[in-house]
């Protein structure tokens, strides 16, 4: 009785959980302009009108170039800091591994916030480059977290034999240890892109006139007469995001499966 | 000398920090320094705006902070951030649970990590869209309010449920919900399962099997929840905006609106410092209560006596706190009430987590 | 000790999960004070026969009777039992004296008397000064020692204990066999023991279970399950045991007696006792012990002229003991001989011939 009201519970916390995202393609097909029930009818309208929308292709351009860089440079910042972290013992590990962590925590209109204020008192112009510098702090932590885990699950006697066995600690790096924390190396690429393309705050503040994908949808929710159109490119990002998790999801087991190592639950 | 650098830099310690060191020096020049030049400028004062360059009085004094603590509109926005970011803490942390609880103990182990992923899977998408569509959802004329008609629960559409604080706490708390799961489910999947047992062959009935083993050992995975919950959601800029109307804004939105619309950057500074002020001070204070009540629960028994008067002091502090609020201004000022309550508040905190050890719970 | 009055009683138990049968129809009756072990290869059920008791386990059918009383839907807080648990299950965000008390909770004990029932349970484990300690920063020996006292403070009917030894070095192993002994001695409690460790099971047992495969192969005290196995996987488990073909003769000498030929030893007869799964005319088998064979030295004759020739294959030298393999004449595979080393007793060398010293009555007949 008990499981079965536990069971239920989770079943409908599942169901809210997903309702929005239900929502979503429901109101894309939708041939109404207003996004409320009860619906009208089906068209692909609002998909053809995202082909001859400039702004947006500029905006979507604008956020692969700042999801991208930012992948690779929090990745290779993750590396350096995972492979410190669950390598050597230094003084005030866990002080500057935490620190490192803080953004996870911190809310994101404070980095965002300061960022800017920087800029502006540097008399900087804001742009493209800094909401790379500020998706790169706030997505390393992730990248940490993901490497940590690849990481650790790596015997370590691995590496002692091939140095046993005449490597240096280079071609060990590349040999032994590349090779097996790869998946996990792809995974955190993964995740760090979805998070940038899909941060909001920071190229909120940063993004000057070069809006990101996410501004640029911010700016259409003003005009009801676009939101069909939201609806629609929505629906695009949500299966992006899910196809990009499921192969980084993918990745993280082949890991994990490498390894020798059993499947102890998802990302974070 | 340089040979024992050289023997430093070959060292666990060398190889460690020299490896650390690119991704430190990142977070401390984009990090620590921007802070720490929020709170420099929170510290000035803003004159005039000349041509679209801002004019600053650069001489440190406190203005701004009496004026963010006194301004009754500056008060009300911090207590409502509070607020709102409490409510979203407490529905989300206590939704969770079970579902982790479900997750954890009752689900099939190989199937375990599927239901992880499908939790997480809403989290990775569109932040913007997910929280417009609850506006859509909470709208008059939207699913909740027209199932609920035609279900025949209401006559007319409910109008509390958009554009004011409780839309607000909806949608964060739908937005947060898997961070809130993940660390009560790793804390409880660490449980040993054999401690349940013995708990059970030693007498006690499943519920107090739950509040004396299971409960203490996945508290600090609820208190992980509690700040990865609560610590973000007191900043967000985007639900406020969107499901908020006038009576759910927040610090964020008032940041932004100093710094874009008013152009009083050193405001947008001290709302920011102050933000981070108060929830650190929030949360210690929270720990600090948490571990006092755990530890007079312990005092009267452990079992429903203890929660009872734990519960019971719980509830008289918080009232206290609440008349001193209220009654404070109009004794001994606004912004004199507002430190005094929160120097006595941290003080005691600080007083408390010195003096009580960490406890079973955990805290 | 079968004849005290069961406090344990077994009828016929089964158990599936899903499609694996477990257990296998389990019968038995364990005494009031009884010292019980349930031994057996790995997988064969123990655990899941001690968890049936405990109540962590429903079973799939027959009857369990605890003190006479049917324990059918009584779950495990209501059984007069108490289990030490494999991995001890000692509270990690309690100190010592907290777990041993926790059962106490809910007794009608005034705060001090729990404390002192406390203090005298860490006593009598020799965890005296200890009630304080945190439980993280225990050794293995005093995690078990909590455990034992925990389970005892509650004075159970029956304890359970899920190999408690297994997770100690063999020193420890040791002094904790002895002091389990001297415990259940004192407090005159039942105690079911689970083991895989045959050396364990016969040191402390009054009786031992052997389990194979969810069924109980052999129950009896530990002679006679060293002595007359009842079949030859029983024999394996329990120590070594060569064997030998044999044929059973039709023509016994009756008054209850079986007249055999042995490969390589020749003719021999036994009692029924010694064939305790019975005696088919025809194909069998003889089971000795190493220690029932003796190596003849230059001079010394077998009693009754029950003597074997053959080669030996192989030498164990272990100090006090040597270990020989021995291809007797007429025998399709060799026999282990172990012989005490004695001064002026010669360790034989590998080729060399040997003469062996052979005894009936030392021997098992299994069809
Ligand atoms: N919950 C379960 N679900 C399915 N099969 C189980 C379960 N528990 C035990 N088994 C199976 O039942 C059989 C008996 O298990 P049990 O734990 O009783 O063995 P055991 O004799 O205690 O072995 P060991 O010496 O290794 O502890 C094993 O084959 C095991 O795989
Ligand atoms: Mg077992």
């Amino acid at each position: 009785m008990r499981l079965n009201l536990l069971a239920i519970f989770a079943a409908v916390y599942l169901l809210v959980l997903y309702a929005p995202i239900v929502l979503l393609p429901l109101f894309a097909f939708n041939d109404g302009t207003v996004i409320a029930f009860p619906l009208r009818g089906f068209t692909t309208q609002w998909f053809a009108a995202l082909l001859d929308t400039p702004a947006l292709h500029q905006a979507t351009f604008n956020s692969l170039v700042i999801a991208v860089s930012t992948a690779i440079f929090a990745t290779i910042l993750g590396l350096f800091a995972a492979r410190a972290a669950t390598r050597y013992g230094f003084p005030a590990k866990a002080g500057i591994i935490g620190f490192i962590m803080l953004p996870l925590v911190l809310p994101e209109v404070i980095v965002a916030i300061s960022l800017l204020i920087v800029l502006m008192q540097l008399g900087l112009n804001s742009g493209t480059w800094s909401i790379i510098a500020g998706h790169t702090l706030i997505c390393t932590p992730f990248a940490i977290a993901i490497l940590q885990g690849s990481f650790a699950n790596m015997d370590r006697s691995l590496e002692e034999a091939a140095v046993d066995l005449g490597e240096t600690a280079w071609s060990t790096f590349r040999l032994i240890t590349l090779p097996l924390v790869s998946p996990g190396i792809i995974a955190s690429l993964l995740i760090c892109f979805t998070i940038s393309l899909d941060e909001f705050i920071i190229a909120f503040f940063l993004s000057g006139n070069e809006p990101t994908l996410p501004v640029y949808l911010w700016g259409q929710l003003r005009f009801p007469a676009r939101l069909p159109v939201v609806m629609a490119l929505g629906t695009i990002l949500v299966i992006l995001s899910v196809l990009l998790l499921v192969v980084a999801e993918t990745f993280r087991r082949r890991g994990l499966k490498r390894a020798g190592l059993k499947d102890t639950g998802g990302f974070l | 000398m340089s040979g024992s650098l050289a023997k430093m830099m070959r060292s666990d310690a060398g190889k460690g920090l020299t490896l650390v060191s690119p991704t430190l020096i990142y977070a401390l020049l984009l990090l620590a320094a921007p802070l720490a030049s929020i709170v420099l400028l929170s510290f000035w004062t803003q004159l005039a705006t000349v041509a679209g360059q801002a004019q600053f009085d650069r001489t440190l004094q406190l203005s701004n902070y009496r004026e963010a603590l006194t301004d009754p509109l500056y008060r009300a926005l911090m207590l409502r951030s509070l607020r709102i970011s409490g409510m979203v803490m407490l529905v989300t942390v206590v939704l969770a649970f079970p579902v982790a609880y479900f997750i954890s103990f009752h689900v099939r182990p190989d199937r375990k990590s599927l239901w992880l992923f499908l939790i997480t899977i809403p989290f990775w998408t569109s932040y913007l869209i997910r929280v417009f569509l609850w506006r859509v959802i909470l709208a008059y004329d939207g699913p909740v309010n027209s199932g609920l008609l035609a279900l025949g629960v209401i006559d007319e559409p409910l109008g509390w449920i958009l554009y004011n604080a409780n839309s607000v706490v909806i949608t964060l708390a739908h937005a947060y919900a898997p961070f809130a799961i993940l660390p009560i489910f790793v804390a409880l999947e660490k449980i040993d399962r054999s401690l349940l047992e013995a708990a059970r062959d030693l007498g006690e009935s499943k519920a107090m099997t739950f509040l004396r083993v299971t409960l203490p050992l996945a508290m600090p995975g609820v208190l992980a929840a509690v700040l990865i919950v609560f610590i973000p959601t007191i900043g967000d800029y985007v639900t406020p905006q969107l499901v908020g109307g006038s009576g759910g804004t927040m610090i964020a939105n008032n940041i932004h609106a100093q710094i874009f619309a008013l152009n009083d950057r050193p405001m947008g500074a001290t709302l920011a410092v102050l933000a981070m002020l108060i929830v650190a001070m929030v949360l210690l204070w929270g720990i600090a209560r948490a571990r006092f009540w755990l530890w007079l629960m312990d005092r009267a028994g452990g079992g429903f006596a203890g929660i009872g008067l734990a519960l019971a002091v719980a509830v008289a502090e918080i009232t206290v706190i609440r008349v001193a609020f209220s009654q404070g201004p109009a004794l001994i000022g606004a912004g004199a009430s507002v430190i005094a309550l929160l120097l006595v508040a941290t003080a005691l905190s600080a007083f408390i987590l010195w003096r009580l050890p960490k406890g079973r719970w955990g805290i | 000790m079968s004849q005290k009055t069961p406090i344990v009683t077994l009828t016929g138990v089964q158990k599936y999960y899903g499609d694996y049968h477990a257990l296998r129809g389990i019968t038995a009756e364990i005494g009031q004070g009884e010292f019980f072990s349930l031994l057996g290869p790995s997988g064969c059920g123990k655990t899941t026969l001690l968890r049936s008791i405990a109540g962590f386990e429903d079973l799939s059918e027959g009857q369990l009777l605890l003190d006479g009383r049917d324990m059918e839907g009584v779950p495990p807080n209501k059984r007069p039992t108490n289990m030490v648990f494999q991995s001890y299950a000692i509270f990690p965000h309690m100190n010592v004296a907290e777990n041993v008390g926790f059962g106490l909770r809910r007794s009608s004990m005034s705060t001090e008397e729990k404390r002192r029932a406390v203090g005298e349970a860490l006593e009598m484990v020799g965890l005296g000064k200890f009630g304080a300690r945190a439980a993280h920063a225990l050794s293995g020996g005093q995690r078990q020692r909590v455990a034992l006292a925990r389970a005892l403070i509650m004075k159970p009917k029956v304890l359970l204990l899920d190999e408690p030894l297994s997770a100690l070095d063999k020193k420890m192993r040791e002094v904790m066999q002895v002091e389990l002994i001297r415990l259940q001695r004192e407090v005159g409690i039942t105690f079911i023991l689970v083991t895989h460790d045959q050396e364990e099971a016969l040191v402390m047992s009054d009786r031992i279970a052997v389990m194979f495969e969810g069924e109980i192969a052999q129950l009896a005290d530990p002679e006679t399950l060293y002595r007359r196995p009842n079949s030859r996987r029983v024999a394996e488990f329990i120590g070594m045991m060569n064997f030998l073909p044999a044929t059973v003769l039709p023509t016994g000498p009756g008054g209850g007696r079986v007249a055999l030929e042995v490969a390589g030893l020749g003719r021999a007869e036994l009692e029924t006792a010694q064939c305790p799964g019975g005696a088919a005319i025809g194909e069998a088998e003889i089971g000795l012990r190493p220690e029932s064979l003796t190596v003849l030295y230059e001079g010394q004759s077998a009693e009754g002229g029950r003597e074997a020739e053959g080669t030996v294959r192989e030498v164990v030298y272990y100090g006090d003991m040597t270990y020989y393999d021995i291809l007797i004449d007429g025998a399709p595979s060799p026999v282990r001989v172990s012989m005490r080393n004695m001064p002026g007793r010669r360790v034989l060398d590998f080729g060399a011939r040997a003469r062996l010293a052979w005894d009936p009555r030392a021997m098992v007949l299994f069809c």
